[in-house]
C-alpha cells in the first residue's frame, strides 16, 4: 500500500468538511476521487498535503506518518500536487517552470534529465520552453503544471480537476498522458467532475458523498444505480 | 546657483531610486503589495540620526539603519505573512500610522513633532561629505550598489523563487518551498534597502521629524513603482527620475512653491490615472497589477 488514510476528519476553520474517511492507494493505481460538488474531492487531496485543517485520523504514506508534515516538506517523500486551476507561474518561462519543479533537487544533472524527461512526454513544452507560461494555451498549461509535478520523480501525484475548463478534445489529451505516467509505475489519485472519463482510467474509483466514501468499486461502478442517486438526488 | 539647486535634485532623485526598488523587491517581484515602506524609511532615518547624534560613526549608524529597518521588516512579516492583496495592503498601512504614531509622541527618543536638528552630515575615514557635490557623489555610488544588490538578488535562483511566490503562492509551497520564510526574506532584504535610504535623507538634510514619514510620501514611490513598470528595475529607474524631476520646470515658468507641491500630487496622480488606462503594465513592466 502506497497510501492509506485512516478515519480521516478535516475541514476548515470549525467546519468539518470531511467526517471519517479511509482511503487506499495500491502502487502503480490510478485512483479516482469523484462525487458531486461540495462532497469534499478537493479537501482530501488538500489535508493530504497540510493544507486544511486535520481535526483527527491518520494518513500513511509507505509506512510513514505523514499527517503533521508542514506543506512544504511532502514533496521530500515523494508525493506530487498538481492543485486546481492551473497554478502555473504565468510570468516565467516554461523552462523556469520546470525548473521550479526541482527545488529540492541537488543534482543538476538529475534536474536536467528530468526536465528533458518532461519534454519527452511533452514536446510541444520544449518547443516553447522560453515562452512566457501565461502565453499556453488552458490544456498546455495544465499539462505544465503536471509536468513540473513529475520533475522530482514522486511515486504518489495527486491531480485536483485536471480536466478543469478544457475543451473535450484537449481533455482526451489531457486523460492519455495521465495514463502514461501512471504506467511508467506512478499512483494517481485523480479527482473529476468529469465523472466517466476519470472512472475509464481508473484502477479503482471511490465515491465521496457528503464527506464520506459512500461507494468504493471499479469500473463498473458507473453502472450502480446508487451513482443516480449520489449525481442527481433521486429517490 | 543653478547646479546647487540641481545637484539637490540629483540627490533626492538617488534617494527615490533606493526607496522606489526596495519597493519594487517587494511589491513587484514578490508580489507583497506593502504600503508600509515608508515606515521602514522612517525607521531608519530615526535610526541612523540617534545613533549619529550619539556620536556613532556614519558607516556605522548607516548600517545600522539598515539592519534596524530590516528587523522591523521581519517583525511586520510575522503578523501579515497570510494576508495577501489589498488586506496585505490595507495590514501595511495600518504598519506605517503606528511607526509614524511612535515616531510623532515617544517624545522621550525622537522628541516627537519637535524632531531631530543638527544630524551630522556624513563621514568616512576622515573625510566630510559637507558639500552637496560630495553627497551627491555619496548617494550615487550607494544607490549604485543597492541597484547591483537587488539585480543580482533577481537573477539569483531566489529571485525566481520570489516571482514564483507572486504567481502562485500555492504551488510553490507544494513544490518544497517555506513561502512563510521566502516572504518574510523579502520584506526584510526591502525594508533593509529602505532604512538605508532613510538613513541618506536623515544626513542629507540634517534634521527629521515625523511629518517627513506620512502616506504622503509614500505615494511618490507607489507611484515611481507602478509607473516604471511591476517586476522591472530599469523602469523603476527611469520612472524615479522623470517623476522627480518632472514637477521641477512649473517652478521656472512661474509658480510659486505654494503651487508646485500641490501641483506635483497632481501630476503625480493625473499620471498614474494615465498609466493605468493605457498602459496597464507601466513603462517596462513584466506583470500586470492586479
Amino acid at each position: 500500500m502506497i497510501l492509506r488514510i485512516n478515519n480521516l476528519k478535516a475541514g476548515y476553520n470549525g467546519m468539518e468538511i470531511l467526517h471519517k474517511v479511509d482511503l487506499e492507494v495500491r502502487p502503480a493505481e490510478i485512483v479516482a476521487l469523484i462525487g458531486p460538488n461540495g462532497a469534499g474531492k478537493s479537501t482530501l487531496l488538500k489535508s493530504v498535503f497540510n493544507l486544511c485543517k486535520i481535526y483527527s485520523g491518520k494518513i500513511i504514506f509507505k509506512d510513514k506518518d505523514i499527517t503533521k508534515l508542514p506543506t512544504h516538506q511532502l514533496i521530500y517523500q515523494g508525493v506530487s500536487y498538481v492543485p486546481q486551476g492551473r497554478q502555473v507561474f504565468s510570468n516565467l518561462s516554461v523552462k523556469e517552470n520546470l525548473e521550479m519543479g526541482a527545488f529540492i533537487m541537488r543534482d543538476k544533472e538529475v534536474v536536467k534529465r528530468n526536465i528533458q524527461d518532461v519534454y519527452n512526454k511533452f514536446p510541444f513544452l520544449k518547443e516553447r520552453e522560453n515562452e512566457l507560461a501565461i502565453n499556453l494555451s488552458g490544456g498546455e498549461q495544465q499539462m505544465l503544471a503536471i509536468g513540473r509535478a513529475l520533475i522530482q520523480d514522486p511515486e504518489l501525484l495527486l491531480l485536483d480537476e485536471p480536466s478543469l475548463g478544457l475543451a473535450p478534445k484537449i481533455m482526451k489529451q489531457v486523460f492519455e498522458k495521465i495514463m502514461e505516467i501512471n504506467k511508467q509505475g506512478i499512483s494517481i489519485i485523480i479527482v473529476e467532475q468529469n465523472a466517466k472519463q476519470a472512472v475509464n482510467i481508473a484502477h479503482r474509483t471511490y465515491i465521496l458523498e457528503d464527506g464520506k466514501i459512500a461507494l468504493e468499486g471499479g469500473k463498473e461502478i458507473l453502472q450502480d444505480d446508487r451513482i443516480k442517486n449520489i449525481y442527481f438526488g433521486g429517490r | 546657483m543653478f547646479s546647487a539647486y540641481f545637484i539637490h535634485l540629483l540627490i533626492l532623485v538617488g534617494i527615490y531610486v533606493i526607496l522606489a526598488i526596495s519597493l519594487q523587491l517587494a511589491v513587484g517581484f514578490t508580489g507583497l503589495l506593502n504600503l508600509g515602506h515608508i515606515a521602514f524609511y522612517c525607521v531608519g532615518a530615526y535610526t541612523s540620526a540617534l545613533l549619529a547624534l550619539a556620536g556613532f560613526p556614519f558607516w556605522f549608524a548607516f548600517l545600522s539603519a539598515g539592519i534596524m529597518a530590516m528587523l522591523f521588516g521581519f517583525l511586520l512579516s510575522i503578523p501579515t505573512n497570510k494576508l495577501k492583496g489589498d488586506y496585505l495592503a490595507l495590514a501595511t498601512l495600518g504598519f506605517s500610522f503606528v511607526i509614524y504614531a511612535v515616531a510623532l509622541n515617544w517624545t522621550g527618543l525622537t522628541r516627537g513633532p519637535l524632531g531631530l536638528p543638527g544630524i551630522p552630515r556624513p563621514s568616512l575615514a576622515g573625510f566630510v561629505f559637507s558639500n552637496n557635490f560630495s553627497f551627491l557623489i555619496l548617494t550615487f555610488v550607494i544607490g549604485l550598489i543597492s541597484y547591483l544588490i537587488i539585480k543580482r538578488i533577481i537573477a539569483s535562483p531566489f529571485g525566481k523563487v520570489l516571482e514564483a511566490v507572486r504567481d502562485d503562492e500555492l504551488a510553490t509551497k507544494v513544490l518544497g518551498k517555506n513561502t512563510f520564510k521566502i516572504k518574510t526574506y523579502a520584506l526584510g532584504i526591502s525594508a533593509f534597502f529602505a532604512g538605508i535610504a532613510g538613513s541618506l535623507y536623515a544626513h542629507y538634510i540634517t534634521f527629521i521629524d515625523p511629518s517627513s514619514f506620512t502616506l504622503l510620501q509614500l505615494i511618490p514611490v507607489l507611484t515611481i513603482v507602478i509607473i516604471g513598470g511591476l517586476a522591472s528595475l530599469k523602469g523603476t529607474v527611469i520612472a524615479s527620475i522623470i517623476l522627480v524631476l518632472l514637477p521641477e520646470p512649473l517652478r521656472f515658468i512661474g509658480f510659486p512653491s505654494s503651487i508646485v507641491g500641490p501641483a506635483r500630487q497632481i501630476i503625480y496622480a493625473l499620471l498614474l490615472l494615465l498609466i493605468l488606462i493605457y498602459k496597464p503594465k507601466g513603462f517596462s513592466g513584466k506583470v500586470k497589477l492586479e
